[in-house]
């Protein structure tokens, strides 16, 4: 009997994700933001990678590559976001404040 | 469930819930890098090993190394030596340590692997079978995804060190 059976590894990312998700929508800091992202996406991967074992077929670790590069470009925008609007003057990374196109935060 | 199982979903959780409950940035990336760690090990217990050490490499290595690096950079308002202490204080790091050093503890527990039928692991020559046949064109997909990326990550930099 393998030490995760489908159904708890299901239940594991059920929470892991259920954490970024609560995450995402608590935390207003945008590289906290970004770490609930990177949580959720993980938790989708292991989705995949239980999945590929529970069915014994190398699809799953496949999906898991991409969805690890999918992660690693986006952390890297995101990255490369926060650092311009902090470079502009932001004085806070509140993700509430940037709602004007202009970049001259709450209007 | 088996009890190392159990143990390595629980880091897991707990990691999360701590990485998004702390008000300093640093503290949650140190518990972030934790959770990536038990969560290798959940998939090295699902029999993904090569799936496991790429988590490692690329998730705890490079991208929270991104984090730390883009973190470092926005803080640098405060004064170097307060900023330091106050990152450096025994419970910023007791937790993460702590929860890490069970995952180390697993880890050499687990060196002479425990008697009984394992699941047949997909090793990393089938995942690169499967990547570069059936799967060639979502490479070329994801390639594509990864100039994006850079492409993108080169403007909002190249915008940024111009100055406006």
């Amino acid at each position: 009997m393998p030490a995760f059976s489908f159904n708890d590894t299901l239940l594991l990312a059920t929470i892991v994700f259920s954490v970024g998700l609560a995450g995402i929508l608590v935390r207003r800091n945008m590289v906290f933001m970004l770490m609930a992202l990177d949580i959720m996406l993980n938790a989708t991967a292991l989705v995949f990678v239980a999945a590929g074992a529970r069915w014994h077929d190398a699809t799953g670790q496949v999906m898991f590559v991409l969805v690890l590069a999918l992660a690693a470009v986006e952390t890297a925008v995101g990255l490369g976001i926060i650092m311009c609007l902090h470079a502009h003057g932001r004085p806070t990374l509140d993700a509430d404040t940037g709602n004007l196109l202009g970049g001259q935060g709450r209007g | 469930m088996h009890a190392l199982a159990l143990l390595a979903a629980s880091v897991t959780v707990m990691g999360a819930v701590m990485a998004m409950t702390r008000r300093v940035a640093v503290h949650a990336v140190l518990y972030l890098v934790v959770t990536l760690l038990a969560l290798a090990t959940v998939l090295v217990m699902l029999g993904a090993s090569f799936a496991a050490m790429l988590e490692i490499i690329i998730y705890a290595g490079a991208i929270m190394v991104l984090f730390v690096f883009v973190i470092m950079m926005i803080n640098l308002g405060q004064p170097d030596s307060a900023r330091e202490k106050e990152w450096l204080r025994p419970r910023a790091w007791c937790g993460p340590g702590v929860l890490a050093t069970i995952m180390c503890a697993e880890l050499l527990y687990c060196l002479n692997p425990p008697s009984g039928p394992a699941p047949a692991p997909i090793t990393a020559h089938d995942v690169g079978l499967s990547l570069f046949g059936r799967y060639v064109l979502m490479v070329e997909l994801v390639s594509f995804l990864l100039l994006a990326g850079l492409v993108s990550a080169f403007h909002i930099g190249r915008n940024r060190v111009g100055g406006r």
